[in-house]
């Protein structure tokens, strides 16, 4: 839509700045929050300005951590949500880029209804099938472990599907015309498809770590060391002190540092992304 | 180098489908092999069965003398252009040349002397760092051609690869094709539903029709003396005109006109009879011929192509655009270049070979 009226564009600003303060607001105020004292909430009145205890609190919550909380020094907890977050993108990308290969570029009995099978797992979220996968990863054993925090949800249908869906655009011919250069199935995937997928790879990286650093009831049920608590859980036993006041600063403090990592990788990998979407052609 | 055998070979889909049919083809080394046909005869296909890219459901495909229908693709020795031209668009189009090479271990020396050698050959050496996005059509078409050059392979199998061209850069490559292929002296199958193309670029024609093979010959043998109705009006442009006649004793009546064969008349009772469109002329007012009643025209230029009908059938001729028309005329006919087809199976009669079929022979240029 092409048109030039100084009161749309006043308009169009308007819903704009609006917009953009109802997203921002909530994200300031809880930084705010988080660099005043922990007597400052005591009136009831948020402030609205930078208070002095920033370095104070980031520093206690990142080296000591909430102790009488149950809550572990909060670069524990980053690390170990990173290492879940990255683990399960990783893993998602590759267990699904490889099963829509074979989906797509086999012939073997059972293809269709193995396809349908996971495609229908599409419609079943974790929380459904959680008092079984809770059973089994019990069993083997995976309680208060890194493998049992990524494993049972490493297995993506949305990835597989999407994979798909793009390996079916790719040209028939393309795979011919690398069969007839001497390239095998596996010499195909990593030296055509593969370069070819990197745009679906880096949008499925930044869905799959932010599904992974988000992840909160399953890591939940199945951490009861502290060692292994990620950070989403970390904020919630901050907020749920027993006896006596939220430390309301310490709280925002921890939304803060956990809300950081993926925004600097939807920064960092959205380069990648558009680089890639500018760069490649079929 | 090598000679293709394709041996009684037939394709059955699964599924029943039957695409094509007992064919049976020996093409000579160095050879330039047109297959020619509608869409859905079965053309593609029967490339694609040399190639190795489907199976054979029945007979044999020798390239040389080895049988290679379990063989992969890769290593049969052939190299093969598509009609998109399938290049891999994240390789540059040095790597697009050099990955069948790299791929069969080639030693990195050789690839470079191979594919600068193409590239000169195709006149692409200053696009060898690009990629193919930022190349036009022609020049895609050059790398996908010199893809199947590097590899030095028995035999180029070509799959419609100009029908993404336009019409004037078609030309040029068809000619740059016909050069090379003689150049390097590759056995050759091309695959294309343009009669012109296959008229141009062929030492034999492969007709096809409903998978099987309707005629093979030289494009002028094909031309002169198509085995059937169906090759009589697929080869040439305008389409050969095709009436039904009546052969009584020496005469051949067609509609409501009569024409004497002068001794020559392979059979007697209803025929299809053909006639091209360049041996039909307007006639002086003292010969036998048929009245016309002209529809319409088309220019082409040299010729002046008029459309009309003779008695209630359709008729073509390509006459000089000098010369005046009116609505009624009468056309002569060539009875010499007359062609006889059975009424019921459309196959040509015997004996009836066209006077002007014998072409003096074109000296081999390059």
């Amino acid at each position: 839509m092409v048109e030039n009226r100084p009161f749309l564009n006043f308009l169009t600003h308007l819903v704009l700045i609006l917009g953009v303060l109802t997203v921002v607001f909530p994200v300031y105020l809880a930084f705010i929050a988080s660099t005043h004292g922990p007597t400052d909430f005591m009136s009831g009145i948020v402030p609205l300005l930078p208070g002095d205890h920033f370095s104070a609190n980031y520093g206690y919550l990142l080296g000591t951590g909430e102790s009488t909380a149950g809550a572990p020094p909060f670069l524990l907890m980053l690390a170990n949500s990173l290492a879940m977050a990255i683990m399960i993108a990783f893993g998602k990308i590759a267990i699904s880029i490889i099963s829509a290969f074979a989906i797509v570029y086999f012939r073997f009995p059972l293809r269709v209804p193995a396809f349908w099978l996971i495609f229908m797992t599409l419609m079943l979220p974790v929380e459904v099938r959680i008092l079984p996968t809770y059973k089994v990863v019990a069993d083997l054993g995976m309680l208060n472990s890194y493998s049992g925090l990524v494993i049972p949800v490493i297995a993506s249908a949305t990835a597989t599907f999407l994979f798909r869906q793009f390996f079916l655009t790719v040209p028939e011919e393309m795979m011919e015309a690398a069969r007839v250069d001497g390239a095998g199935p596996m010499k195909f995937f990593r030296d055509i498809l593969l370069p070819l997928s990197r745009t679906n790879i880096a949008a499925l990286f930044i869905i799959m770590f932010i599904y992974g650093w988000n992840q909160y009831l399953w890591p939940m049920l199945i951490t009861t060391e502290p060692h292994y608590y990620t950070v989403v859980m970390g904020i919630k036993r901050l907020a749920s002190v027993l006896d006596g006041d939220n430390q309301w600063n310490l709280v925002m403090a921890g939304v803060i540092l956990a809300g950081l990592p993926p925004v600097l990788v939807i920064i960092f990998m959205q380069r990648l992304f558009v680089k890639g979407l500018v760069e490649t052609e079929k | 180098m090598a000679s293709i055998d394709v041996e009684n070979v037939g394709k059955v889909y699964s599924g029943g489908v039957r695409a094509v049919t007992d064919i049976k083809l020996n093409i000579a080394d160095g050879e330039f092999i047109v297959l020619v046909g509608p869409s859905g005869c079965g053309k593609s296909t029967l490339l694609r069965m040399v190639a190795g890219l489907e199976t054979i459901s029945e007979g044999e495909v020798k390239i040389g003398s080895r049988v290679v229908n379990n063989v992969e693709p890769a290593d049969r020795d052939i190299a093969m252009v598509f009609q998109n031209y399938a290049l891999y668009p994240h390789m540059t189009v040095y790597n697009n040349l050099a990955y069948g090479l790299k791929n069969r271990g080639t030693p990195k020396a050789e690839i470079d002397a191979r594919v600068a050698e193409a590239a000169r050959m195709l006149e692409i050496t200053q696009y060898l760092e690009r990629k193919p996005r930022a190349l036009s059509g022609g020049q895609r078409q050059r790398v996908a051609m010199g893809r199947a050059i590097v590899r030095k392979p028995a035999a180029f199998l070509f799959d419609e690869p100009l029908s993404n061209l336009d019409a004037k850069l078609r030309v040029s490559m068809r000619g740059e094709i016909k050069r090379l292929q003689r150049r390097l002296g590759t056995t050759s199958i091309y695959v294309t539903h343009d009669q012109l193309e296959a008229m141009t670029l062929a030492d034999r024609l492969v007709v096809l029709n409903g998978g099987q093979i309707e005629q093979i010959g030289a494009p002028l043998e094909v031309y002169h003396a198509p085995a059937s109705t169906f090759v009589a009006s697929f080869i040439g442009s305008p389409a050969m005109n095709l009436v039904k006649g009546e052969l009584h004793g020496d005469k051949l009546a067609i509609g409501p006109a009569m024409v004497a064969l002068n001794g020559f008349a392979p059979t007697s009772g209803a025929v299809t009879v053909g006639v091209r469109a360049e041996d039909l002329r307007i006639a002086r007012d003292d010969e036998e011929a048929l009245p016309f009643h002209l529809e319409y025209t088309e220019e082409l230029g040299a010729q002046r192509l008029i459309h009309g009908t003779v008695g209630d059938q359709q008729i073509t001729a390509a006459v000089s655009p000098e010369i005046a028309l009116s609505p009624e005329m009468r056309v002569a006919v060539d009875t010499k270049r007359l062609h006889f087809f059975s009424i019921d199976t459309g196959k040509r009669l015997p004996g009836n070979v066209p006077a002007e079929a014998k072409l003096a022979p074109v000296e081999p240029v390059i």
